[in-house]
């Protein structure tokens, strides 16, 4: 996945300004940055919802997965309609075995025939997810994944999604908890009011909090990085 | 088209997860165009008005010394009206105030002698009582109109049976024959056989006195003719204006099968409305829109399909509707093709309008009731008919309604029940030209769906 100089435009109020990215196969890559940062327009671009007023997106070899941040998903339906219906609609041949795969991929074959509605937030976003792997993409946008779930569900779906780039899907995630970013992304792209301030391993990133904002490096990550953005002038 | 094929699906799997809904959505319209039929197809009932008749019951109209027939006054009224016979004055105040009646209507001791006064030197004015307790304008103007009325018919029935006597005392002074009075007959020589007799004797006269005879005679003619000249001035003084009902434009069908488009059209309407508004707005709220239409579906599929859905559902509820109906009214089901054809075109046009409001509103709550609020009252306009306003008004009204497809597919609906409605092809290019148009609506509007 490459993008080079995207620009996004919302009227007077420019939501991207220049932003590059670039992602090899099973890699992990965090975006991050306080709300408004542009994490979401910056997904949405990738994922060919929306068109960016200037620079471009490279070509993927295979499909990208759109995960977005609100499950789209028919909450009146089953677990398992709503797979078939999405198989179905991906031209899948065999729509029931792709369902029944993505049933034993996200762990919910024994809820297979519950009404979405009726699930928890963390099991409505497995399926949200699994949706997104319905194309069986080389790429798997998530924007924003793990909001609304408790520490338990939220670590399922990282050892999900880790399980998904250990097989060699590329991921791409947004998230505002830097811990989670340093945690999981294996690369980390900061955006803060649609700039594009840093971009490399957390490693790094601690680094260039450390070098940034020195009264505040002995701190929490959270907080240091709080500062960070501050002394860059946001 | 195969993803619209899986998305009618869904969409029906969802109708049926909300039986509720599914109930609402098909019996609340059926309900309210039974409603608005049962109203168009039957007249206002007779109002209940209490009847007093204080007049005594030997009393008749006389007229020139002769009794007319019996008036029958109590069934001339109670044909008109809901009789409700009370005793007395204080019965019928105590009814009318009470709500029981809409009005009373009295008729006192001395109306016929009034009414006999009117062929005397010193005619008397004949009056009927009328209480009314007006506690709301629009029952006041019920009584005025129904009292007016009445009294108009009783008036008219009145000048009718005295120019009928007029009219036969002239036949009588001009043809002669026999006249009754206080049980005798008395011959009446007339003024044709007085002329006659005189022309008859003129030639034995001698010739001094014929021209006098002849001048008497040319009267007893003269008067003789004019007096028949008068005799239909006599009849049309009952009924000055005569009404020749003439036929210049518009064709409809019985009220009955009017009634019955009424309440198909407006099941119609909701129904379809109501499904593809509240369907395309589910996509939205459910985030489902940019998933669908980033290669899965096109944007013109989705709203292709959302009419397809309206269409379908919207043909079988109508269908069986008019299905049902056919118990009560008779329809004629060798048409049941062109019923198709009209309920087809109707619903496609009803389903693009609907597909636009779903993709002006934000959530299925809003656009629910945005529909509602739409239609209704354009339903409603649309069956005011002209004359009924001011030219003005009207105008406004069916621009309004013509921008609609309610109205349309009322017409075709109509045209398609019964041969005596208006022509189909007129509504049908109208219902296509408003597909189109809103359609296209349906498709800017829908951009906004995609803004993430």
């Amino acid at each position: 996945m490459q993008a080079q100089g995207l620009v996004k435009r919302y009227g007077d109020r420019e939501a991207l300004r220049g932003v590059s990215l670039e992602a090899g196969p099973g890699e992990l890559v965090a975006i991050i940055g306080p709300n408004g940062a542009g994490k979401t327009t910056l997904l949405s671009i990738l994922a060919g919802i929306a068109r960016p007023d200037a620079g471009e997106v490279g070509a993927t070899d295979g499909a990208v997965g759109w995960v977005p941040q609100q499950a789209a998903l028919y909450r009146r339906l089953t677990v398992e309609e709503n797979l078939l219906l999405f198989a179905r609609l991906e031209g899948h041949e065999d729509p029931r075995a792709s369902t029944a795969e993505m049933l034993e991929l996200t762990g919910l074959r024994e809820r297979r025939g519950e009404i979405v509605a009726r699930l928890s937030g963390g099991n409505q976003q497995r399926i949200n997810i699994a949706i997104g792997l319905l194309s069986r993409p080389a790429v798997l946008l998530l924007d924003e994944p793990s909001v609304g779930l408790d520490p338990r569900q939220r670590a399922r779906l990282w050892e999900f999604v880790s399980g998904l780039a250990g097989r060699g899907t590329t991921v791409i995630f947004s998230t505002h908890d830097i811990q989670e970013a340093e945690r999981y992304g294996g690369r980390v792209l900061v955006l803060a009011d649609g700039e594009s301030l840093f971009d490399g391993s957390a490693t790094e990133l601690r680094e260039a909090v450390r070098r940034e904002a020195p009264e505040d490096a002995d701190r929490d990550f959270e907080t240091a990085f709080v500062a960070y953005l501050h002394h860059r002038g946001h | 088209m195969g993803g619209v094929r899986w998305l009618l699906l869904k969409d029906l799997q969802i109708l049926r997860r909300s039986p509720l809904q599914a109930v609402l959505l098909v019996a609340y319209p059926i309900l309210i165009a039974v409603l608005v039929g049962f109203a168009i197809s039957r007249g206002p009932e007779d109002p209940r008005v209490a009847f007093l008749n204080e007049v005594p019951a030997n009393s008749r109209i006389n007229v020139g010394g002769q009794e007319l027939p019996k008036a029958n006054v109590k069934k001339q009224v109670c044909e008109r009206v809901e009789c409700v016979f009370v005793a007395d004055r204080a019965e019928a105040e105590e009814k009318v105030e009470s709500g029981d009646v809409l009005a009373a209507l009295i008729l006192p001791a001395n109306l016929v002698n009034k009414i006999n006064s009117l062929s005397t030197l010193t005619p008397g004015v004949p009056e009927v009582e009328v209480l009314v307790n007006e506690e709301n304008a629009v029952k006041a103007e019920l009584v005025d109109d129904r009292i007016t009325t009445l009294m108009a018919e009783a008036n008219l029935r009145i000048a009718r049976r005295i120019g009928n006597e007029g009219a036969r005392y002239l036949s009588l002074i001009v043809g002669g024959g026999e006249f009754k009075v206080l049980g005798e007959t008395i011959p009446i020589l007339g003024l044709r056989t007085s002329a006659r007799i005189l022309e008859d004797v003129t030639p034995a006269l001698p010739p001094a006195l014929r021209p006098s005879l002849e001048q008497v005679t040319e009267f007893a003619s003269q008067a003789r003719d004019n007096l028949d000249v008068a005799k239909p001035l006599i009849d049309r003084l009952a009924q000055p204006i005569a009404v020749e009902k003439v036929v210049v434009g518009g064709k409809s069908p019985p009220l009955e099968i009017f009634a019955i488009a009424v309440a198909a059209t407006l099941t119609l309407a909701f129904v379809v409305i109501l499904l593809v508004a509240g369907s395309l707005a589910l996509e939205r709220e459910e985030n489902a829109f940019p998933r669908l239409t980033r290669g899965l579906v096109s944007s013109n599929a989705l709203l292709g399909e959302k009419v397809l859905l309206g269409v379908a559902v919207g043909l079988v509820v109508t269908l069986l509707m008019l299905v049902g109906m056919r118990f009560f009214v008779p329809l004629e089901l060798s048409r049941i093709g062109l019923w198709l054809l009209a309920i087809a075109a109707g619903a496609a046009a009803l389903g693009a309008a609907g597909a636009a409001l779903g993709a002006a509103a934000r959530d299925v709550r809003a656009v629910s009731l945005l529909a509602f609020m739409v239609t209704l009252p354009v339903a409603l306009l649309s069956l005011v008919p002209s004359g009924s306003v001011g030219s003005g008004v009207f105008g406004a009204i069916r621009y309004l309604t013509g921008l609609f497809p309610f109205k349309p597919a009322l017409e075709a609906i109509t045209a398609a029940l019964d041969a005596s409605g208006p022509s189909l092809g007129g509504p049908l290019l109208h219902l296509a030209a408003l597909f189109v148009a809103y359609a296209l609506i349906a498709r800017l509007a829908l951009r906004r769906f995609a803004t993430v």
